[in-house]
């Protein structure tokens, strides 16, 4: 039962003191007590009393969701009131008000209000509708079910969500959703924990600790919820996902103080845990959760903005115009007033009117019939053509993405065209570029490298097989036997069928996914079977047999070469080095666990030193047996027997390993995989497969990287680590203490007691940069020193090399200490985990004084693998203009290797850095490198026009000059710059220098910094930003940007919900801004355009007609058809233009992503553009209202017979107007016009015909039928519309022959040529190759169609000798092949596809892409690879083709001559006409060298 | 969309069904129109491909317009200005409110004869007929022969609603500004008989069929008009009642008198034209308005000359396109020209700029 602490029943005698607390604090108790009032009369509570219980506690929120802004009631005024508050609505409200008025209506009053109404109507229609979808998903929320405790039954029966009430007992099981917010009362673990995970709230998919209530985790039996009869203190609801504070208060006046480790909060997935019962504290909307989840801001898109502001033009024009008509009635009115004039029409009195009187009257009047020039279907068209767009946009079959069988979603239904228009982009890094799984590719231990080219290989084959997927029989094994031992392993999973995982690269294995482990964190089977490198798998093998034999002996590992030892001790680090946690995947999935009996990390000195007595021999107790998990087996440890059975077990294995490892040894690993394939199944005991889950994905990769040297963690609790390994069994660690990871310090590090040696040993793990610093200096002297030396430099060299593959590389590094150093140690670090003030600062020296002297152990290389296409997507997007910058929260090591990855930075360009530790250093810097910019950029055009001079064909010219004016260079700031930088002083500065850059990185930035960098872009940059991010620490970020973008499926849902649009990868990027937000940018831009001349043209003839009619604000035009011109005869034909549009095709977009900046420039839809329309718009309405005048004038034509014609005169021009705007005719616009053209004589005669006295004034009656019989009529009908669109259409003409648009080209050449078959386009969607340069050259292949088009054959035929050699040679390196391509080439690329016909150029657009080839190879040259080996590749002859051209005389000579890297370098940067970039470093050319090789 | 925050994302959010279980895929359909593909006629506005249509335009509206402008110039049209401002008219003795009625006779000549049916219009110049309030002045009701309309006409019809307690009718500004010259024609024999022969005209047919049979009626009854409007009072400035307006033709009396029908029809433009009588055409092989000299007779009621308004009366035969307009056959031949010479424009930038055209393709 639960009742506000304010409740007056509250039981105990409220104190002063407490009664002021209260107000901040709600109580909870059971519901399953009686309750207090009733306690001491009525022991037994009846159900009427348990009603009467639920009558008072009704004011308390369940748990019902409702996020319905109406009832059924509500609906109508509370709507109608939300709809008043926009603008427009009021407006036209009052306009439709002002016809009631007799002396100003032009209007029958009725008739007014009837678009008004219309307009309110089909809102209200969309807001029912929307509020109705939403009131079904809170249905089916609510109708979710969870077991709740029955007092009635006195068992957990089924009920739904909403019927949760605060104070209820829960009880969920292992990977149920939590219904409310939760206290965590029991948990089937043994330890009391329980996981979860945070995804849908916070993103990150890792698990989180819960712990039961202190108190109740030490029951032994199963917790009863009837003998629940403490009390609950607590806050009141807050929003606050990372605090909570309460007590609970036990019967016997205990008290126990209740933190957010005790809280299951709403929302999450109950994790690695068989089942919790916990007391539900908060329900429904008082949840955490939903109080968090404010609803997503309004945006209002630019375009809107900018139409908004032609909008009040317009008024000011209707203003204008009515001022002018006013005016001129109030002459009219004293020129005809004393002369008696028939037609002057007294007021009712007989008195007449003043002029001045009637001329705000006619003022009026006038704003009324010429309101139509404010569109007020404008809104309701827009919103229309945004929702079809939408729905387009999320129809797109190439947005879907299959392996998550997700689409893009439009959160946002009213910014589809900022998606046109876009400048920024800011990415997250980590989960948007990278997939965020971590993959263990290379490692170096003591200095000697071991390059798992297999497991490259392996990895390179998964990709591919991922697109084969569908073809390749499931049980593949015959086709992939031969690839490896690990192959067999997976096959062996798959059997087992726990593990596929929808986030896997694999389509068909999502497919298989199960539900209930669809959310394991890095289980794909890319991340977990390492192939190991057949070297280092035997050396592992030798220490590991040789320590089992002697294990007993005194100083095992001493026996050990120097070089095994380490071997040993790397593999150790990396298994027990971190936070893993081991589950198993049986289900329901638990912790594997054995329990010894030891106890917490060591807390005292005299529990030190009663530990560390040599009496005591902490054995490797392991047990396989023992894995089923069970209380009591825990309790009684593990028997001898068990050991010994294992032992024995082991010697059977070793007896099988023993002969093929020899095997490995010679020829690779084909031939264990055969001999161990048949090995699983026959194991005694199948082996339970293992399932680690970490915090950060990298600590996974590592154990999973280990466990493929056999070398297995199978178990870690908080004070002990347990290792398997083949022969020696299980070792378990005595985990003395953990140092955990922190950002400063950049490493962690773990203390144990070395189970063989006793020794105790520092395991630290970190970046490299930090642990080489750390490292025992040693003397040159002695042999040993010098050898430690060199395989410092060595590693050292491979992290490097590392780093330019864009691997994330650690660095594990030991120390051993003596019993008298760690006594020592320990001390300091016991006071400093004691002290009050301080203590982190304490903490954080301490462990720096254990993490010196480190003995260097090896190296590792991770992979955080870039997303399907990220490279190429960021390459189009560049060349759509955008400009990217990357904000991560990583290091700047990490996150410059990934920006080199994707391609964000080049090798070749300049990269400045901007570290700085002050605020005036920050400043100084920031100057330097301005001046630095700048200098450079008066020096850059220079070098342009020398190559030039060169002999490169003008088409480079223009490229160079439009696109890269030699490479500019890149930015990269660590978030302490950063906050320095975004100060009020320095945040121009910085802007001006991020803005000369290409791209900019910033790393270490944490949320705010990201959204405050968006922010002051966008602010002062005045640029249109989209931000894309995957986690809750981009919700900030996309929440500020003008488009937020979010990736969905890959960590909860945190930035999705906070998103306007969620695609499922980084790549679908591509394809949403470049086609569809061009695409919808174009379309609404010429609608509004289109909409505003329409109006402005209609009004026009209504105005001009004023001179002949005294500015009376009389109308020509009947009122039905000025009311419903715009809403019903001429809104079609816009619509479907506004939807279905497309000024060039998605083809087209995508190969010449330069098309995407006529939306970033506005060219569609800019003042000029706008003016222009009006211009226009009035010269039309001249000639539509001239041409009948003269051709009626005179005539015995009665006024609306006139008009009439007029107004059918005013549709036809509109719809050839449109005709001449529309660029794309289906058979919907056809349609749509003859449809428009159909219901307005149809109306107009059925109007005409149907009543002889109504519609007065104008009583139309037989008007049409008259007309239609007039051959005069239809006389004027051709000529009118023809001649006010005669100019439009020779300047469309003019304008596409003499000065066409970017645009107009593409279309034009899309026209010329075919569409590509759509199988190659499907492929091209979906394969990704692991080589992005092969992709860009398969692309420049697919579109060969446009070549074989071509006329010219001599051209085609020189392409067809140049590309097969050109791109065999990219092929030959599939997988790591970073070649730094400037954006010239792609465009080259594509000149070459879609250019060639008809074109001199394409030899020299050749000649373009082959120096390009040419450069990288002397570069390769650098590298100690013989040069021969090189001229062997197939683009050799391409080579000699080249050189053989003057222009690149010279370069024969480099080939040959140029060794120095350095001189290369020069080389380069002339060759490649870049200005000389002192500040790039030597590593880049390197590393691009080796990634030959 | 606000508050959605919700499970049902979190319970969706994962794979879609069990393993084995037919999943239904979020994949959306492969159709041309949701995929955006439908086959669509892409035109390019260049002057390669929009001169042809700048040639159909001029091939079309050149003789359109030879055709129209022919026909108008076989139009035979005569007008008489009557408004006696020059004091030379014999109408200007008229200008003088005092001489009421004044009868005015105006001589002309017809230099050809017209043939057929010729129409006489009478046609007033600025007189805004059109002028917002004046257009609202009537009770379309009340002139169908509503009865309760008839007693009690609209709130429009201010301030000529009622008139000495007596319901208007018909009521309104529009009906009480009627035009009420009277029109006579005589043909002089010839130029040493001065025996003038009146040209018959037809009151009957000038109005529009519709309004004379549908939209306007008598006040339903079996007496006689003037019993059907006894309880109401003539417009002010009418000087007879409304049941008397054709003292020849009983049906052509009351609101169906076409006369006031055709007043009624509010002209669009300040300067305008009604049809007043019709002369039909003889069946002999005569001429219906032989050359020669003619006397109009004009009972000068109406006063235009205080707002500088005019009277004019027109004769003319008409066409299978109405009266005489020249504009409509000029404008053809103008556009058509123009276009025509468009084309040629862009005929030769077609020409020049083909190459360059093609190369600036290559340029993207």
């Amino acid at each position: 039962m639960q009742r506000e602490s304010e409740s007056t029943e509250e039981p105990e005698p409220p104190g002063r003191r407490r009664r002021r607390r209260e107000g901040r604090t709600r109580t909870v108790r059971s519901n399953l007590l009686p309750p207090p009032s009733a306690e001491d009369s009525v022991a037994g509570a009846t159900k009427g009393e348990r009603l009467q219980r639920l009558g008072c506690v009704q004011h308390v929120a369940d748990n019902r969701l409702k996020t319905t802004k109406y009832t059924l009631l509500s609906f109508l005024p509370k709507n109608l009131f939300e709809q008043f508050h926009r603008l427009a609505n009021v407006y036209f409200v009052f306009i439709a008000l002002l016809n009631f008025v007799p002396a100003v209506n032009a209007f029958q009053p009725g008739l007014a209000l009837a678009p008004v109404l219309f307009i309110l109507a089909v809102t209200a229609f969309k807001d029912l509708w929307e509020d109705y979808s939403r009131y079904r998903s809170d249905h089916e929320i609510n109708h979710l079910g969870c077991l709740v405790f029955s007092r009635e039954e006195k068992k957990y029966v089924n009920r739904f969500w909403k019927e949760i009430h605060v104070g209820d007992f829960v009880r969920l099981r292992c990977n149920e959703i939590i219904p409310a917010d939760i206290l965590l009362l029991s948990s089937s673990d043994p330890d009391g924990l329980c996981h979860i995970e945070t995804a849908n709230l916070d993103g990150e998919t890792n698990l989180k600790r819960r712990q039961v209530v202190r108190g109740f985790s030490e029951l032994v039996s199963e917790f009863n919820p009837l003998t629940f009869t403490s009390v609950i203190e607590c806050e009141k609801p807050n929003n606050d996902l990372t605090r909570f504070r309460g007590c609970i208060i036990h019967d016997n006046g205990k008290k126990a103080g209740l933190y957010k480790e005790n809280l299951l909060l709403r929302g999450c997935t109950i994790r690695n845990t068989e089942a919790v019962v916990g007391i539900v504290i908060y329900a429904g909307h008082e949840t955490k959760a939903l109080l968090n989840n404010s609803g997503p801001r309004y945006k209002r898109s630019q375009l809107e903005r900018q139409m908004n502001c032609d909008v009040l033009w317009c008024v000011l024009l209707l203003v204008c115009m009515s001022l002018f008509s006013a005016v001129g009635h109030g002459l009219w009115m004293q020129r005809y007033q004393d002369k008696k004039a028939l037609f002057d029409v007294p007021e009712s009195d007989g008195s007449s009117l003043s002029p001045v009187t009637a001329a705000v009257y006619s003022f009026l009047t006038m704003i009324i019939v010429l309101q139509v020039l404010i569109p007020i279907s404008l809104y309701v068209s827009i919103e229309i053509v945004k929702v079809c767009q939408v729905y387009f946009i999320n129809q797109d079959i190439e947005l879907y993405d299959e392996e998550t069988d997700s689409q893009l979603q439009c959160r946002a239904l009213n910014i589809t065209e900022d998606l046109g228009q876009i400048q920024y982009i800011f990415s997250d890094k980590t989960g948007t570029l990278t997939e965020n799984k971590m993959v263990f590719r290379r490692c170096t231990v003591s200095g000697i490298e071991y390059s798992h080219d297999a497991n490259a290989q392996r990895l390179a084959r998964y990709q591919e097989a991922d697109s084969e997927e569908e073809e390749v029989p499931r049980g593949g094994s015959s086709q992939r036997g031969s690839i490896g031992s690990h192959q067999s392993i997976r096959i062996l999973h798959r059997s087992q069928s726990t593990k596929s995982y929808w986030r896997t690269g694999s389509r068909a294995e999502a497919k298989r996914a199960s539900v209930l482990s669809k959310h394991t964190a890095f289980s794909s089977p890319m991340e977990k079977d390492i192939t190991p490198d057949p070297k280092l798998l035997e050396k592992v093998n030798e220490c590991d047999k040789y320590l089992a034999i002697s294990r007993h002996q005194e100083h095992p590992l001493a026996q050990l070469s120097p070089e095994l030892s380490d071997v040993f001790d790397f593999f150790i680090a990396l298994t027990i080095c971190n936070t893993v946690v081991v589950t198993s995947p049986d289900q329901p999935r638990q912790k594997v666990r054995v329990r010894f009996e030891l106890k917490s990390p060591v807390k005292t000195i005299e529990d030190f030193l009663r530990r560390f007595t040599p009496s005591r021999l902490t054995s490797g107790c392991s047990s396989i047996g023992s894995l089923a998990t069970n209380k009591s087996s825990h309790k009684s440890g593990c028997s001898f027997m068990s050991t010994l059975s294992n032992d024995s077990m082991l010697f059977r294995l070793e007896e099988r390993l023993g002969q093929p490892t020899p095997a490995i040894a010679s020829n690779g690993y084909s031939s264990p995989a055969d001999s161990w394939e048949p090995e699983y199944p026959q194991e005694p005991q199948p082996k339970q497969e293992l399932r680690f889950e970490a915090e950060s994905p990298d600590e996974a990769a590592l154990v999973y990287a280990a466990k493929a040297y056999n070398c297995a963690l199978v178990d870690r609790l908080h004070d002990q680590v347990s290792v398997e390994l083949p022969h020696l069994g299980r070792l378990t660690f005595e985990l003395l203490h953990t140092l955990g990871f922190d950002s400063i310090r950049k490493r962690m590090s773990v203390v144990i007691r070395h189970p063989l040696t006793d020794e105790i040993n520092v395991y630290t793990k970190g970046a490299d940069s930090v642990v080489m610093d750390l490292l025992l200096p040693c003397s040159s002297d002695d042999a040993r020193g010098q050898h430690q030396n060199k395989i410092r430099s060595k590693t050292q060299n491979y992290l490097n090399l590392y780093a330019m593959e864009g691997l994330r590389t650690l660095c594990i590094a030991k120390r051993v200490l003596s019993k008298e150093e760690y006594a020592c140690w320990l001390q300091s670090h016991l006071e400093a985990e004691s002290s009050v003030d301080n203590r982190e600062e304490l903490l954080f020296q301490s462990a720096i004084r254990l993490e010196t002297n480190l003995h260097l152990l090896g190296a590792t290389g991770i992979e955080d693998r870039l997303q399907d296409g990220v490279p190429e997507t960021i390459t189009k997007l560049r060349q759509a203009g955008l400009q990217i910058w990357v904000l991560t929260g990583d290091k700047q090591e990490t996150a410059i290797n990934i920006a080199y990855a994707c391609k964000l930075l080049d090798h070749d360009e300049e990269v400045i850095t901007l570290n700085a530790e002050s605020q005036e250093a920050c400043a100084a810097l920031l100057d330097q490198c301005l001046h630095h910019v700048q200098s450079r950029g008066s020096y850059t055009p220079e070098k342009t026009e020398s190559c030039v001079n060169v002999g490169f064909s003008s088409l480079y010219l223009a490229s160079a000059t439009s696109t890269v004016s030699g490479p500019s260079p890149s930015l990269v700031i660590d978030g302490r710059s950063l906050a320095y930088a975004l100060d009020k002083n320095l945040e121009d500065k910085f802007l001006f220098l991020a803005k000369q850059c290409r791209s900019v990185l910033c790393c270490r930035s944490t949320p705010l910094q990201k959204s405050m960098v968006v922010k002051l872009v966008r602010s002062k940059l005045k640029a249109m930003t989209l931000a894309i991010g995957d986690g809750a620490n981009d919700v900030s970020m996309i929440q500020v940007a003008d488009v937020g973008v979010g990736i969905s499926g890959q960590e909860g849902m945190q930035a999705v919900m906070a998103s306007d649009f969620a695609v499922p990868r980084f790549r679908y990027l591509e394809r949403l801004l470049i086609v569809h937000g061009h695409w919808c940018y174009s379309r609404l831009a010429n609608m509004v355009l289109y909409f505003f001349y329409k109006n402005t043209m209609f009004v026009g003839l209504l105005f001009w007609f004023q001179f002949y009619c005294g500015f009376s604000a009389s109308a020509m035009i009947d009122q039905w058809y000025l009311i419903f011109f715009n809403l019903l005869f001429s809104s079609l034909p816009q619509l479907v233009t506004g939807v279905l549009d497309k000024n060039v095709p998605a083809h087209v977009l995508l190969l010449k992503p330069q098309l995407y900046k006529s939306g970033q420039n506005r060219e569609e839809y800019r003042p000029r553009a706008f003016w222009l329309n009006m211009v226009d718009a009035a010269f039309q309405s001249l000639i539509c209202f001239f041409i009948p005048y003269l051709a009626y004038y005179d005539s015995d034509v009665d006024m609306f017979t006139w008009g009439t014609p007029i107004t059918a005169i005013a549709l036809f021009t509109f719809l050839l107007h449109l005709g001449i705007e529309t660029k794309t005719w289906t058979w919907l616009n056809w349609t749509a016009c003859v449809f428009s053209i159909f219901l307005f004589f149809t109306v107009a005669l059925i109007y005409n015909a149907s009543c002889a006295t109504c519609y007065p004034p104008s009583n139309p009656y037989w008007t049409m039928q008259a007309l239609l019989g007039d051959p005069v009529f239809y006389l004027i009908c051709l000529i009118a519309p023809i001649t006010a669109l005669l100019p439009r259409l020779f300047f469309r003409a003019l304008q596409g022959s003499l000065f066409p648009t970017q645009l107009q080209l593409a279309r034009q050449s899309a026209k010329k040529y075919p569409k590509k078959p759509e199988t190659t386009k499907e492929t091209l969607a979906q394969k990704h190759f692991p080589g992005d340069t092969k992709t860009e050259l398969s692309e420049g292949m697919n579109t060969s169609p446009f070549e074989t088009l071509s006329k010219d054959c001599a051209s085609e035929a020189s392409q067809h000798t140049q590309q097969p050699s050109c791109s065999p040679k990219t092929n030959r390196e599939p997988s790591t092949v970073d070649i730094s391509v400037p954006l010239r080439e792609d465009t080259v690329l594509e000149d070459l596809g879609a250019q060639a016909p008809g074109s001199s150029r394409p030899d020299e657009a050749v000649l373009e892409a082959c120096p390009e080839n040419s450069k990288r190879k002397p570069t390769s040259s650098s590298q100690e690879a013989p040069l021969p080996s090189l001229f062997n590749l197939p683009s050799f002859s391409s080579l000699n083709w080249i050189s053989s051209l003057s222009l690149v005389s010279g370069l024969g000579s480099v080939l040959q001559l140029s060794r120095s890297s350095l001189q290369m370098d020069k080389q380069d940067g002339e060759f490649l006409s870049t200005p000389p970039q002192p500040d790039q470093d030597l590593h880049g050319l390197q590393g691009q060298a080796t990634d030959y090789f | 969309m606000a508050m959605n925050y919700n499970a049902k994302d979190e319970v969706d959010g994962g794979p879609p069904g069990a393993p084995g279980g037919t999943t239904k895929t979020r994949r959306p359909d492969n159709t041309a129109f949701k995929q955006q593909r439908l086959p669509a006629w892409q035109p390019f506005l260049t002057a390669g491909t929009v001169l042809p249509t700048f040639f159909i335009i001029g091939l079309i509206f050149i003789p359109i317009g030879i055709g129209i402008f022919v026909t108008s110039n076989n139009i035979r049209e005569i007008e008489i200005d009557y408004t006696g401002i020059e004091p030379s008219s014999p109408c200007n003795k008229c200008l003088s409110p005092v001489s009421t009625p004044c009868i005015c006779t105006i001589n002309f000549t017809l230099e050809k004869s017209f043939e057929g049916n010729v129409f006489m219009y009478y046609g007033l110049s600025n007189f805004y007929q059109n002028h917002r309030r004046y257009v609202k002045s009537r009770d379309d009701s009340q002139l169908n022969g509503d009865r309760s309309a008839l007693l009690n006409p609209s709130k429009e019809c201010e301030p000529y609603r009622r008139n000495e307690d007596k319901p208007i009718a018909p009521c309104g500004a529009i009906a009480n500004s009627m035009f009420n010259d009277t029109l006579e024609l005589f043909l002089v024999a010839n130029e040493s008989d001065p025996t003038l022969t009146l040209i018959p005209l037809k009151r009957k047919g000038i109005a529009w069929w519709t309004d004379k049979n549908v939209k306007f009626r008598n006040p339903p009854g079996t007496e006689s008009l003037k019993e059907r409007f006894k309880d109401t009072t003539n417009p002010v400035n009418w000087l007879k009642p409304v049941y008397e307006l054709d003292p020849e033709d009983e049906d052509n009396n009351g609101f169906i008198n076409e006369d006031f029908i055709v007043w009624m029809r509010t002209a669009a433009l300040p300067t305008f034209r009604k049809l007043y009588r019709l002369i039909e055409r003889k069946n002999d092989l005569h001429p219906t308005l032989p050359a020669g000299r003619y006397y109009l007779n004009i009972t000068y009621n109406y006063p235009v000359h205080s707002f500088d308004g005019r009277k004019r009366m027109i004769l003319s035969t008409v066409s299978w396109m109405g009266g005489k307009n020249p504009f409509l056959g000029i404008a053809y031949i103008t556009i058509g020209s123009i276009s025509f010479l468009l084309g040629v424009v862009l005929l030769v930038i077609n020409h020049k700029y083909r190459n360059s055209n093609n190369t600036a393709d290559i340029t993207i």
